[in-house]
């Protein structure tokens, strides 16, 4: 354990010092932020009624989303894993008394960590200062918070464990360009990053919600806002403890045959 | 201690011909060509030994390297180290060796290299005493103690190469191999890279294995030479042995005052200029001393220099001879 907390905290240093790439990225997400608040606005204005969420939840949905984008996109990867397996570079990472899958994960979880802690508390901050309709609003009670903050770090642990299946998948195709783009694009849309799955139509919500996607952003996001509470929001938690499980069980039997089977690129 | 027997290992290429109209044709059906990259390897290594692991580009030497190292599986054979089959048991087994892939970094790139060190210690589980034990000798060998607390990015190749010995060796590993360790050094850091090598092994009892294409790191490190081409072991011997098999020619370079000299018997010769003289000595017609009185009889000698074949031209007529 204390060789994956130490690389843990190397990674988690290393990420740190790159401040300009979390300001721009900052800048970015502020501008993104609130064009998808504008635009969701001028939908309410037309009719307020006829949307699945209140508008304040869909402002605090934005927001949250946008603080901890590090945490909960797919598409935040590891480049430097997609490196090592195609420049052999991994060769290295193979003479180490460590199990590989569990390096990876601790540094993938370091790093979304760091980002994530440079870029969110600017954002709250001015997200709690904008003008009352815009603004975000604090979950409706304690418990409500601890469930969010409970199903936020099983959802970094979802989308850790999905991208580690696509650096697996690496190893046999060796670009990552087709894989990581394709798998990167079905969970932004699957996991409400693009459209909070509410406002799905119903059948397609319906499958969508059973999806390890659904798992991901979407349920700490909607247990944050309060759209999902209570007992309901102890079975997504169930849902995204169970698609946890499933997926790092099939990272994990990936790895195993990659490894058997892997070719070590280079000289 | 190592003991390697019949390895075997294929590879699939994909390969495709140039152009566009191939690459498109490749997109739907893609030709496969088998390459044996190791055939039958065989050999054995004791402890506390030097072994030169030497070969064309291509040869299979870093393959070789790879499966003792855990990293590749191979198709057949066995191999065993301390006991371990390395890609069975890969994380015992990578704990106790070292190993410098002369041409990739292990350090982390944007952290001070002592970081680095730290997290090997971490990731091996050395203690904090035996630590600072081997990081003081280490950094006062190798001569890196001002480099510790730079990034590894700013390092010099030669700096970052000592610092990758370093790192390598920090968990007292009983074996170590070194795949090009010296690989575009420039002669200061070949030369303590080589010294420090050799002292590990002398002191420490590390038994060490290197590839290289520098046949002077194996003029100065190796007893034992270990010579694969196209994925066969073509010869396993002493350096000395292999130099007596390959030729017992030597050569004599004079610069000499006076008329150029007459040339007995086993004295061949291959270059004549103004007072310098280049020529092949046969010892078995003609003694490297008889040939010496018999020049200074003639001329005057102002200077004088014999010399066997170097590793590199074995190594060249070795190639030829087995037409790697």
């Amino acid at each position: 354990m204390m060789k994956y907390l130490a690389l843990f905290r190397i990674r988690f240093s290393n990420s740190l010092q790159y401040r300009a790439a979390a300001a721009a990225g900052m800048v970015t997400q502020f501008a993104w932020g609130f064009m998808e608040i504008f635009a969701f606005r001028a939908f309410y204005r037309a009719n307020p009624s006829a949307f699945p969420m209140e508008f304040s939840q869909v402002a605090s949905y934005i927001w949250i989303q946008q603080a901890f984008l590090a945490i909960f996109m797919v598409w935040f990867y590891e480049n430097e894993i997609f490196e090592a397996i195609s420049n052999g570079a991994i060769a290295y990472e193979l003479v180490r008394p460590m199990d590989l899958y569990n390096r990876w994960f601790a540094q993938s979880v370091a790093n979304r960590m760091a980002r994530a802690i440079l870029r969110s508390l600017p954002i709250l901050l001015v997200a709690c200062l904008v003008p009352p309709p815009l603004r975000i609003s604090l979950p409706a009670s304690g418990l409500q918070f601890a469930l969010f903050s409970l199903s936020f770090f099983l959802s970094l642990g979802v989308v850790v464990a999905y991208t580690m299946i696509v650096y697996v998948i690496t190893f046999f195709t060796l670009s990552p360009v087709g894989i990581r783009i394709i798998a990167a694009m079905l969970a932004d849309f699957l996991a409400g990053a693009i459209l909070p799955l509410p406002f799905f139509p119903d059948r397609a919500r319906a499958v969508a919600e059973l999806l390890p996607f659904a798992a991901m952003q979407n349920m700490p996001l909607r247990i944050y806002t309060g759209h999902i509470s209570g007992v309901e929001a102890l079975g997504g938690i169930g849902l995204q403890v169970f698609w946890f499980m499933v997926l790092l069980l099939l990272g994990r039997l990936m790895m195993k045959r990659a490894l058997r089977k892997v070719v070590v690129q280079g000289g | 201690m190592i003991r390697v027997q019949s390895l075997n290992k294929t590879f699939r290429v994909a390969q495709r011909q140039a152009g566009l109209a191939e690459a498109v044709k490749a997109l739907f059906s893609r030709e496969y060509s088998t390459i044996q990259a190791l055939k039958d390897v065989s050999f054995s290594i004791q402890e506390g030994e030097m072994v030169g692991y030497i070969g064309p580009n291509g040869a299979g030497k870093s393959t070789t390297i790879k499966i003792m190292c855990g990293i590749l599986h191979p198709d057949s054979g066995t191999c065993e180290i301390n006991g371990r089959i390395p890609w069975r048991d890969r994380k015992n087994h990578v704990a106790t060796i070292g190993v410098v892939f002369g041409q990739r970094s292990q350090l982390w790139w944007d952290v001070p290299v002592i970081d680095s060190f730290k997290l090997l210690k971490d990731i091996y589980g050395v203690g904090e005493q035996v630590y600072r034990r081997n990081l003081d000798e280490l950094v006062e060998l190798l001569g890196i103690s001002e480099l510790l607390v730079k990034p590894t990015r700013s390092l010099s190749l030669g700096q970052r190469m000592r610092c990758e010995l370093a790192a390598s060796l920090l968990h007292q590993p009983r074996i170590l191999f070194l795949d090009e360790p010296t690989i575009g050094l420039d002669a200061v850091s070949k030369i303590a890279v080589r010294q420090f090598m050799k002292k590990l092994n002398q002191e420490r009892g590390t038994t060490v294995i290197l590839t290289t294409h520098d046949m002077q790191d194996i003029e100065v490190l190796a007893e034992r030479i270990i010579l694969i081409g196209r994925g066969q072991i073509l010869l396993d011997g002493s350096l000395s042995e292999l130099k007596r098999r390959s030729t017992a020619l030597k050569t004599i370079t004079m610069e000499y005052r006076g008329d150029v000299p007459r040339l007995g018997p086993g004295m061949k010769l291959v270059d004549s200029r103004e007072g310098r003289l280049v020529l092949e000595l046969d010892p078995a017609m003609c003694s490297a001393s008889e040939a010496i009185s018999a020049l200074a009889a003639q001329v005057e000698v102002l200077d004088l220099s014999i010399s066997g074949v170097s590793a590199e031209e074995m190594v060249a007529s070795l190639y030829q001879e087995y037409k790697i």
